[in-house]
Parts: structure tokens; C-alpha cells; sequence
């Protein structure tokens, strides 16, 4: 059952001058988690906020668990869950009174409120700071309240708008334990990013986004199969340069490109780590000295690259 | 019944809110009753010959100062929120789409209460006395309340229309200060120049300045340079004014509220 189905979305604003969406379709499978991926600008707040009936389309329509997001936002608004970009909570009240707030704007009792933000506060490791302002916490420590605070009523659909954006290395690594476990419980999740790598871990199945359109979908394999994998790139001196391409080729099974003004060496590889052992073992051996080797994930970037021919621009 | 306890939520917010920033209701007592103390030594010497001094007619005036300035707070206080994620996820929620909006006026209104109180006693220490009996100063009091109600929605409004939460609370203090002036509620009406005169005769401030005059028993000789109908019937004036306020600013504000995620 799909728990998400937007079709042929289109939203503009001011008055038509900026197309946010043009077009865009896109589903997720009960159960599953949906990686929307694109730059700043692509439009993936634009379709979260239809999809949360933030803002309605100029045109197409959207379910959420069946129930239409424009016709019925009210009944819509009873089984989501919304974590934006920014901690959506009120700084200067403490964990504990958020939550118990947004219990009670839930329309849950004030006993099973307080019952509810206690249990959330311990999944979400906020006892200790439970009763302290907002102010104080952490980027991380808000983003997990806010996180809390979209899982009140144990939506059947929830919505993550770049729930890592902003997070230093630690933050983002607690952020996606607690998405992980959110997922293994079954929660129907969509999710935006700006970051390759985090809808590589989070997501089943990953929709590429630019100008406000599809321009890719699949899982995370797929596209990585799309976009040529991992690259291994060396740069050498200029008189090494050609017996380490002949090296590079013979052991990567594949054809290497030259950039002869960076000295680089560039190559597609599938076994990565295991290329990179044997490269450097065989320089060795040759006695050539490599002044720079790296393995490259593609990034964000070399999506777009690969799938428009344009660098990612923010609009 | 949902929408009024989902604002009563809010309302509660607001409170914890005060309770956790309480700087805020400081300086909400503070500043008026620093008023209080500058009119009544600065200017209690231009009452000569009024009954019971100039204070008698001075503090109803900084009644309606007071609850008129909140205005500026309440347009403060809901344009941080609408700047701030926070109001997406109060969309997102299931309750009545007037609940924040709401809330706050309520929030307001129990603040007023608050420093009406302090404000009533500080009145005492300097020599107010009203003269009317308890149902009177209690129905003048009441009527201050919802004086302040009223013009708490068209605060709600400016927030809702404002860009930025730190300028709308000077432009609404630009709005409201030359307003409480431009009125009966320090000086006589009659000594201004005769166009602001009109202006002060008609001003909702002064309405409800003799309003508040009459219900605690003083004869309010600030008004009235022609027997106008407003400073003849202060109290059918300010209940009229506040209707109208409240019948336009009601109604904007929650459509405004309705189609703000579409900016």
C-alpha cells in the first residue's frame, strides 16, 4: 500500500516568478523510507510542506495515508508527524513543557501527555536536560526534541525536512541512530537531504530532485550504479605519470582518465579499498611515489553531474 | 469546544513562558508604574482646583495608557513566532487554526490583569481614591480589561502582517504613544490647536479615559470643548469602539493566520 502518492505537483511563488515545483511525482511504500535528495532550492521543502497541508499546490494532488492533503488537511494533520529544518519548539520553555504543550494541542488527556513526553524524553536520552529551557541544549539535543515532539501520537507518516542540516559530525551520527531505530519500528518516513551519504543510510528507495522535478529515482545502489560508484584518483609527478596509468588500468580492469595538467589519475572502481591496497603495493614495488591517492563516494555533486550536466545550484 | 481549550494551551504557554523570562512582567509593571510617579510629581501641579487633586484624573489616563501600550507586546510576541519554525508545526498540529491567535489575546488579557492590579495599588500609595463604590471601580476595571482585549487584535494583526519581530514592536510603541497623547488622558482637550482637538475628542483613548473617569466617580473636565457626543457618552463610545475594533481585526487576523504558510 502506498502511504504517500503526490502527483504532477506545481507550486510557484510570488506570483508565478519562482517555480518551486513543476511537475513533481513521487510515492513511498508503507512502511518505507522515501530519500529526497536535491540542493537548496531543488523544492524539497516545498513538497513537504504540501504533504504536511503547510501550503497547498497551484495544481496536482497529494495523498497522505489515503487522505487527501488538500481536500481533508484536518484529518491529515491527526496521523503526521513534521520535523522541519528549524527545532520547532518553544526556546524558552523547558523539553518537559513542549512536550507536554503539543500532548495537549494532540488532544491528549494532561495525564497521558505527561505520560507520553516522560517515555519520549528517555527514548530520546533528554531526561537529564528534561527540565531545563531550550535555550541551553545542544543543536543536536533540539533536534532530537523536536523530533520527540512530531512522534506524540505515533503518526502513521512522518516527515523529516534535512533533520541533520547544521549538525556538527556528532550530532548528525546521534541524529540518525535515533532515525534507525525509528525505522526498524516500522514508521513510514520521508525524508529530505542534502547529503548523498545520509539517504544512502536512512533511506529504502531515493527520489532525486532538481528545479522542482524528478530526475531520478531508485535505491541507493541503483543510482550509485548510475552515477559510476566510487572513483580512485591518484596524482603522481609527471614522469611517473605513464607507468601508473598502465598500473592503475591493468588492476581496475578498466580504462583511467588523464588530467595532464593535475598530474590526476582518475579511475571507476567497485572493490574500492581493495584496489587501493593493491595500487599502492604495486607503486611500491615500481618505486613509484604517489603524491596524493584517495577514494572518492560520489557526492551529491557528482550525482547531479552525472544526471544533469550541471553542478547542484542554489537558487 | 475544542478551539477554546486548544487556546487555552497557548494561554498557558504564554504563562510559563513569563514564568521563565520574568523580566517581562517586571518591566510590564515597572514602566507604568514609573508613569504613575513622573505624572503624579511632575504634573500634579496643573490640577489646582480639581476635586482631589490631578492624580484623580490622571490615573484612569494611565490605565488606558497602559493596557493600550500591550498592544506593542502582544504584535512583538506573535511575530517571534511566526518568524521562528515554531508556527509550521503549530499548522501541522490538529486544532483550531484561531487557537494561536487566540491564546495569546487571552495571555494578554491576563497580563493586563496583573498590572492593572499593581498599577491600581501604586494609584493608592500616591492618593487616588475613587468615589464611586465597589461595582463601579470593579465595572471600571472590567471595562479597562476589555479595552485592552480589543486592541490586543489589532496587535495580534500587526504581528501577523510584520516581516520582523523586533521592528513591529517599535512601530506598533510609534502608533500607540502620540495615540494615548493625542487624547484626554494627561491634558485638557481644550487647550490644543482645533484640528487635534477633533482628532482627541474622537480618539478611542479618550473615550475610554472618561469612561474610566465616570465609573470611578470623577467628572471628567479634560474632555469636551462642544458638548461632543463622545465625551457626553464616554461609556457607549469606548463599548461601540471596542465592538468595532474586534468586528474587523477578529476576522482579518484569522484569515491573515489561515494564508500565512502561503507567503
Amino acid at each position: 500500500m502506498k502511504s504517500v502518492v503526490a502527483e504532477n505537483l506545481v507550486k510557484t511563488y510570488r506570483k508565478g516568478s519562482v517555480k518551486a515545483l513543476d511537475g513533481l511525482t513521487l510515492e513511498v511504500e508503507e512502511g518505507t523510507v522515501l530519500g529526497v535528495l536535491g540542493p537548496n532550492g531543488a523544492g524539497k521543502t516545498t513538497v513537504v510542506r504540501i504533504l504536511a497541508t503547510l501550503l497547498k499546490p497551484d495544481s496536482g494532488n497529494a495523498q497522505v495515508a489515503g487522505i487527501d492533503v488538500v481536500k481533508n488537511p484536518k484529518a491529515v494533520r491527526q496521523v503526521i508527524g513534521l520535523s522541519g529544518q528549524y527545532a520547532a519548539v518553544d526556546e524558552t520553555l523547558t523539553g518537559w513543557d513542549n512536550l507536554v504543550m503539543f500532548g495537549r494541542l494532540y488532544h491528549l488527556s494532561s495525564s497521558d501527555s505527561r505520560a507520553r513526553a516522560k517515555q519520549l524524553l528517555e527514548e530520546f536520552s533528554l531526561t537529564d536536560a528534561a527540565h531545563r529551557p531550550i535555550k541551553t541544549f545542544s543543536g543536536g539535543m533540539r533536534r532530537r526534541l523536536d523530533l520527540a515532539a512530531s512522534l506524540i501520537i505515533h503518526p502513521k507518516v512522518l516527515f523529516l525536512d534535512e533533520p541533520t542540516t547544521g549538525l556538527d559530525p556528532r550530532g548528525r551520527m546521534e541524529m540518525w541512530g535515533v532515525i534507525q531505530g525509528l525505522v526498524k519500528e516500522g514508521v513510514t518516513l520521508l525524508l529530505t537531504t542534502q547529503y548523498l551519504e545520509e539517504a544512502d543510510q536512512l533511506a529504502d528507495d531515493i527520489v532525486v530532485i532538481d528545479r522542482g522535478r524528478v530526475i531520478a529515482q531508485g535505491s541507493s545502489d541503483q543510482l550509485k550504479n548510475q552515477v559510476g560508484g566510487e572513483r580512485l584518483e591518484i596524482v603522481v609527478s609527471e614522469s611517473d605519470l605513464l607507468a601508473s596509468q598502465q598500473i592503475v588500468d591493468r588492476i581496475s580492469h578498466a580504462v583511467s582518465n588523464v588530467d595532464l595538467g593535475l598530474r590526476k589519475i582518475s579511475v571507476p572502481v567497485n572493490d574500492g579499498t581493495q584496489t587501493l591496497v593493491s595500487v599502492i603495493r604495486e607503486f611500491d614495488t615500481a618505486g613509484i611515489h604517489a603524491l596524493d591517492i584517495a577514494l572518492k563516494r560520489p557526492s551529491l555533486d557528482d550525482v547531479f553531474m552525472s544526471l544533469t550536466g550541471h553542478v547542484a545550484e542554489e537558487r | 469546544m475544542n478551539a477554546i481549550s486548544d487556546a487555552l494551551v497557548i494561554t498557558k504557554r504564554q504563562l510559563q513562558q513569563l514564568y521563565r523570562v520574568p523580566e517581562v512582567l517586571i518591566f510590564n509593571t515597572i514602566q507604568p508604574v514609573m508613569f504613575v510617579l513622573l505624572f503624579r510629581y511632575v504634573f500634579g501641579g496643573l490640577g489646582a482646583g480639581i476635586p482631589g487633586g490631578y492624580v484623580q484624573l490622571l490615573m484612569p489616563g494611565i490605565f488606558v495608557q497602559t493596557v493600550t501600550f500591550t498592544l506593542a507586546g502582544t504584535a512583538q510576541g506573535l511575530a517571534q513566532d511566526m518568524e521562528k519554525g515554531l508556527i509550521d508545526r503549530f499548522r501541522s498540529l490538529p486544532i483550531a487554526r484561531s487557537a494561536l491567535v487566540v491564546g495569546r489575546t487571552f495571555g494578554d488579557g491576563l497580563l493586563n490583569i496583573v498590572v492593572l492590579c499593581v498599577m491600581g495599588i501604586a494609584g493608592y500609595v500616591v492618593g487616588w481614591r475613587p468615589t464611586s463604590g465597589p461595582l463601579h471601580i470593579f465595572l471600571g476595571f472590567v471595562m479597562l480589561l476589555f479595552f485592552g482585549y480589543a486592541l490586543s487584535w489589532v496587535g495580534i494583526f500587526a504581528g501577523l502582517i510584520s516581516k520582523d519581530a523586533r521592528v513591529v514592536g517599535n512601530v506598533s510603541f510609534l502608533f500607540t504613544f502620540p495615540l494615548t497623547f493625542l487624547s484626554n488622558a494627561f491634558a485638557s482637550t481644550t487647550t490644543m490647536p482645533r484640528p487635534l482637538q477633533y482628532f482627541a475628542e474622537w480618539n478611542p483613548v479618550s473615550t475610554m479615559v472618561a469612561a474610566a473617569r465616570q465609573l470611578f466617580g470623577f467628572h471628567n473636565i479634560f474632555g469636551a470643548t462642544a458638548n461632543s457626543y463622545p465625551s457626553q457618552h464616554p461609556v457607549v463610545t469606548s463599548i461601540v469602539y471596542m465592538v468595532i475594533l474586534m468586528a474587523i481585526f477578529m476576522p482579518l487576523s484569522v484569515a491573515r493566520y489561515k494564508n500565512s504558510g502561503n507567503r
